[in-house]
């Protein structure tokens, strides 16, 4: 799908590229990708929306920068996020995968702006261990410098996600909004940290995807 | 690059024997040694927001000790290049990286705070470059957690994530502040109150940058001092634990801003079999800079 608009915004040394995919009236969506994907696929996801609709590229992915000698966190994709969280203002997220993390990430950072976090299936949703692991020696890599960036997969893929951090990041997410559940989880696949929080106050499961943007659409 | 024409003169300071520049895949390192190259190798290891010129008195007493003292400035970190993202991992490659360039030989390493802790990291992935490990106050243990009820926990660390958020807006733009040599070292004195003025001048004159405007700290303003994340400090204790190398730790008594405020009974029950730990009382968290013969002495002797 062609996006009807890119934007590039700038995140630190890294230009972000964000696409508007649909036009809308009302809130926006923000879609995030999975680990070594980008916005096409989200873009292409069969899914009803009022508003418009925009997808990101993170850091290393699609159309976005790709720097040279790794550094990734999820932490880094939040901020992401966050850059396009300022240009499109308010906004419902979902996300697949690593992006369904950095989406409860970014509901847990800015609370009063993610009006509704939707974690779906897909690559990066795992993360790492959530114990002290030994590090694997990996001095250099192939393809470095394009896109899917491969530190990028590597780094994410093992990211630590200790099940504290994240009922610590929902425990932000409730703090400043009105939502009754302001995370809503669609996975079937339940990594440590997706399992910590499901079973807390705030987090909706046993709904579809459109279900639960249909929810966020109309609050 | 640094400018040398107004650089200061320590005592017992000296540069570099040979500097070299490294490319640790895309991100340009900048390597120092002092000693000869015939010597066996060392490797030295700073901590955060320091850089490797900080050895310019510790790393001459190891070279005279008969040793090839090889170090390197992180990257964002001294003369090395500004990279686009940081990361600990990223850190230990480019670590791994510098370290594979010299040998591959198994060789000793002394890491001082955020540098000891990423040996303890790298050792514990790679045990078969590291063959001895001095740790000098890099041994971070579970944090003490000030006793502040929930709610305002979680208002403190929402206030600290949307400060780096607000950050990270504008970081790609800022540029750090130019002052004059003595004031940048007065600067870096708040960081390292128990340093001498005439050191922190020494460490301006080899490490910041002069252009017309004034002195600035090469350190990439992008990145920020302290943060939030999911890195657990005890997870470097229980790594210190699983190694199986001579260990030598040191730590002061007086806690700085730039230390981890790890004390000797935090310490001790994580220390490898047959390890050892010195405890400097009424030394500060660079403890090398404060008692470089000493250190130097104990460190020589262990390696020997």
């Amino acid at each position: 799908m062609t996006p009807l608009e890119t934007v590039h915004l700038a995140h630190n040394k890294v230009s972000l590229a964000l696409h508007r995919v649909r036009d809308g009236q009302g809130r926006p969506l923000l879609l995030l990708h999975g680990l070594g994907e980008d916005s096409s696929r989200m873009a292409s996801m069969d899914i009803a929306w009022p508003g418009p609709v925009w997808a990101l590229d993170f850091t290393g992915h699609g159309q976005s920068t790709v720097p040279m000698g790794g550094g990734y966190s999820c932490e880094i994709l939040m901020a992401d996020a966050d850059v396009a969280l300022r240009h499109i203002g308010a906004c419902t997220v979902l996300g697949r995968g690593l992006g369904g993390y950095v989406a409860f990430l970014i509901a847990g950072a800015r609370p009063s702006l993610v009006r509704g976090a939707v974690i779906t299936d897909g690559p990066g949703l795992a993360g790492g261990p959530v114990h002290v692991s030994s590090t694997t020696e990996i001095a250099a890599v192939p393809r470095a410098g394009t896109a899917p960036d491969p530190w990028a997969i590597i780094e994410l893929s093992r990211d630590a996600r200790p099940a504290t951090y994240a009922l610590t990041f929902l425990r932000l997410a409730m703090h400043e909004t009105d939502l009754d559940e302001p995370i809503t989880s669609c996975a079937r696949v339940s990594p440590p940290w997706l399992e910590a929080i499901t079973p807390e106050a705030g987090v909706l499961t046993g709904v579809t995807v459109q279900e639960a943007l249909d929810i966020y659409s109309a609050v | 690059m640094n400018s040398h024409t107004e650089e200061r003169t320590f005592p017992g300071a000296r540069r570099p024997d040979r500097t070299t520049r490294h490319d640790a895949g895309g991100v340009g390192i900048s390597v120092y040694e002092w000693g000869k190259e015939s010597d066996p190798v060392l490797f030295l290891v700073h901590g955060g927001s320091d850089f490797a010129r900080t050895f310019d008195v510790f790393a001459p007493l190891l070279a005279a000790g008969g040793w090839r003292v090889v170090s390197w400035d992180h990257r964002g970190h001294g003369a090395s290049d500004h990279a686009a993202l940081y990361g600990w991992d990223a850190d230990i490659r480019d670590a791994l990286s510098v370290m594979a360039s010299i040998t591959d030989a198994p060789a000793p390493v002394v890491g001082h705070s955020k540098g000891g802790a990423l040996m303890l990291q790298l050792c514990d992935g790679s045990p078969y470059r590291i063959s001895k490990m001095v740790n000098i106050d890099g041994m971070p243990s579970k944090r003490r957690m000030p006793d502040v009820p929930d709610h305002d926990q979680s208002r403190m660390l929402a206030n600290e994530i949307g400060g780096w958020l607000d950050f990270r807006h504008e970081a790609g733009a800022s540029i750090r502040k130019p002052g004059t040599l003595e004031e940048l070292a007065a600067r870096r004195g708040k960081m390292n109150p128990r340093l001498s003025k005439e050191w922190l001048e020494y460490l301006v004159s080899v490490g910041a940058q002069r252009s017309e405007d004034g002195w600035r700290w090469t350190l990439d303003p992008s990145m920020r001092f302290g943060g939030f994340g999911p890195w657990r400090p005890e997870w470097s204790s229980l790594r210190m634990a699983a190694l199986t190398i001579p260990f030598l730790g040191f730590l002061g008594t007086v806690d700085e801003p730039m230390g981890w405020g790890a004390r000797a009974r935090d310490v001790k029950p994580w220390l490898p079999a047959g390890g050892r730990l010195e405890v400097l009382d009424g030394v500060g968290h660079f403890i090398h800079i404060e008692e470089p013969d000493h250190v130097a002495g104990a460190v020589l002797e262990f390696l020997s």
